[in-house]
């Protein structure tokens, strides 16, 4: 692509900036702070040394608990796609817990681990489990019969065709699934901090303000939010593009 | 060897019993959903026999079995492995050494010079079958079978495939059990020729086509067995 391409959406969103920046000038109030205001903002708090220990403890608890829910999740998922009596022991609880907000496990997630790290981790885990399993079970579910013949065929041992046939049938499917749980990890995790820790991106937002209506600074969490989200995700795009895995997005 | 089999479920096959020799090149033809398919599943051991057994080399066949290799009309190379990946497939209990001797053998065989560290996304249809095909020999078996491995290739492409596999065959011998709906491909390929019925399939007639290979499909001798399968398989459809 050329670079000029490359920079439309940053002069789009350069534009959209001089014009937030204007419609403030014009109506001054307290309705909105402009540009400039949201920088100080930024400022500020990299001069307290908040900014960095808040990011990282937002993305610590995002690291951990989505993890936690792959680790268990995924072979979980994976097991149960494969064996139909299993799916249908499995499927009514998990459509059950399915449509239940990561949000609602709040109280729960207090009581058990008290206000501190391990309550937001605890939902964030809440939060990705499920997703992760689905996408497990679809991805099990969506190997061609071919794939599995042919591995018959050849004689593999369980194990074998468990790691040269099964995981890289479903790994492409499973990238794509943890792109998008990735995603919500990140919004349960702005949400878990405004009511369960003390620290932490989505903390910022509720404390300032709460502590003074520093709208600025909860306007510079929010930037600060969209612009690590899309970080997440641009990372995650880029496994994708992994060549081995890449024959799953091209046309067959 | 010997095949002596029955139908299964639903009815779809009835009364199969036949007997093929080791090295012979035999074709089944059929009309579309006579079950030609799932007479090569049940011989590939992929699916039971609901009466009547199988065997070959007087071995009951309960399973599949690198012996006897399948190779599907699409979809059967393994993409997220590149040509040299697939060959190499079931080479795993090789050394290094064996295995990657083995697989520029085939390699060359099916003529995919230059293309070892191609994923199967870059190659066309034909390249696919072939690789298909080498990753089947690899493996020395003793049966291949190949259900209607040019059905979705463009017609130039299917008769130069039909030339190189039997170079191929005519170079490594084995036994091969070719499922086709394609009159002209049975008479240039194969030895013998097991007409199926529409289902439930039965054996209508076996022909045996003994002009020597390379055949040339304007001959006289050709065109009587191609008028003669034609006809047995009109029958076929009006069964």
């Amino acid at each position: 692509m050329k670079l000029s391409v490359r920079l439309r959406p940053v002069a789009f969103i350069a534009v959209l900036v001089v014009i937030w920046q204007v419609a403030v000038d014009r109506h001054p109030g307290q309705l909105l702070p402009g540009p400039w205001g949201v920088a100080g903002g930024i400022g500020d708090l990299l001069q307290h040394g908040l900014l960095l220990k808040y990011v990282v403890a937002s993305l610590f608890r995002v690291t951990w608990g989505f993890l936690l829910a792959a680790v268990i999740a995924i072979p979980l998922g994976l097991t149960i796609g494969w064996y139909r009596r299993a799916e249908m022991a499995f499927n009514p609880l998990v459509q059950i817990f399915r449509p239940i907000s990561p949000l609602a496990w709040i109280p729960i997630a207090i009581l058990w681990f008290g206000v501190g790290d391990l309550a937001a981790i605890f939902l964030i885990f809440v939060g990705c489990f499920f997703p992760l399993l689905l996408t497990a079970m679809s991805a099990v579910h969506n190997i061609p019969a071919v794939y599995v013949n042919v591995g018959r065929n050849f004689g593999l041992s369980t194990a074998d065709f468990i790691s040269r046939v099964l995981y890289p049938a479903v790994v492409p499917q499973l990238i794509i699934g943890s792109r998008i749980t990735l995603g919500i990890a990140w919004l349960v995790v702005v949400a878990a901090e405004m009511i369960a820790v003390n620290s932490g991106l989505g903390f910022l937002i509720i404390d300032a303000r709460n502590a003074g209506n520093r709208y600025d600074l909860v306007i510079a969490g929010m930037v600060m939010i969209g612009t690590i989200g899309l970080l997440l995700d641009l990372g995650m795009r880029s496994l994708e593009r992994v060549k081995s895995f890449r024959w799953s997005y091209t046309e067959d | 060897m010997v095949f002596e089999r029955d139908g299964t479920s639903v009815s779809v096959l009835e009364d199969i019993d036949l007997e093929v020799s080791d090295g012979e090149f035999i074709c089944l033809v059929g009309p579309s959903g006579c079950g030609k398919s799932t007479l090569l599943n049940v011989m590939g051991g992929f699916l039971p026999p609901t009466t009547g057994s199988l065997s070959i080399d007087g071995a009951v066949v309960h399973g599949p079995d690198p012996r006897r290799i399948l190779v599907f009309q699409e979809h059967g190379v393994f993409p997220w492995l590149t040509v040299e990946g697939n060959i190499g497939f079931g080479l795993s209990r090789l050394s290094r050494a064996e295995r990657d001797q083995r697989i520029a053998h085939y390699v060359q065989m099916v003529r995919l010079q230059g293309f070892e560290q191609t994923y199967p996304s870059d190659l066309s249809g034909g390249m696919k079958q072939r690789l298909q095909v080498a990753r089947a020999l690899a493996v020395n078996p003793d049966v291949l079978y190949l259900d209607e491995p040019f059905g979705a290739l463009d017609s130039i492409t299917r008769v130069i495939m039909r030339g190189e596999l039997l170079r191929i065959w005519q170079t490594e011998r084995r036994t091969i059990i070719f499922v086709t709906h394609d009159v002209d491909e049975a008479v240039q390929l194969a030895d013998r020729v097991v007409v199926l019925s529409s289902r439930p399939a039965k054996i209508q007639d076996i022909l045996t086509i003994d002009i020597a290979h390379p055949r040339n499909i304007s001959s006289p001798r050709y065109l009587e067995h191609r008028d003669d399968l034609l006809k047995k398989i009109g029958l076929a459809y009006t069964a």
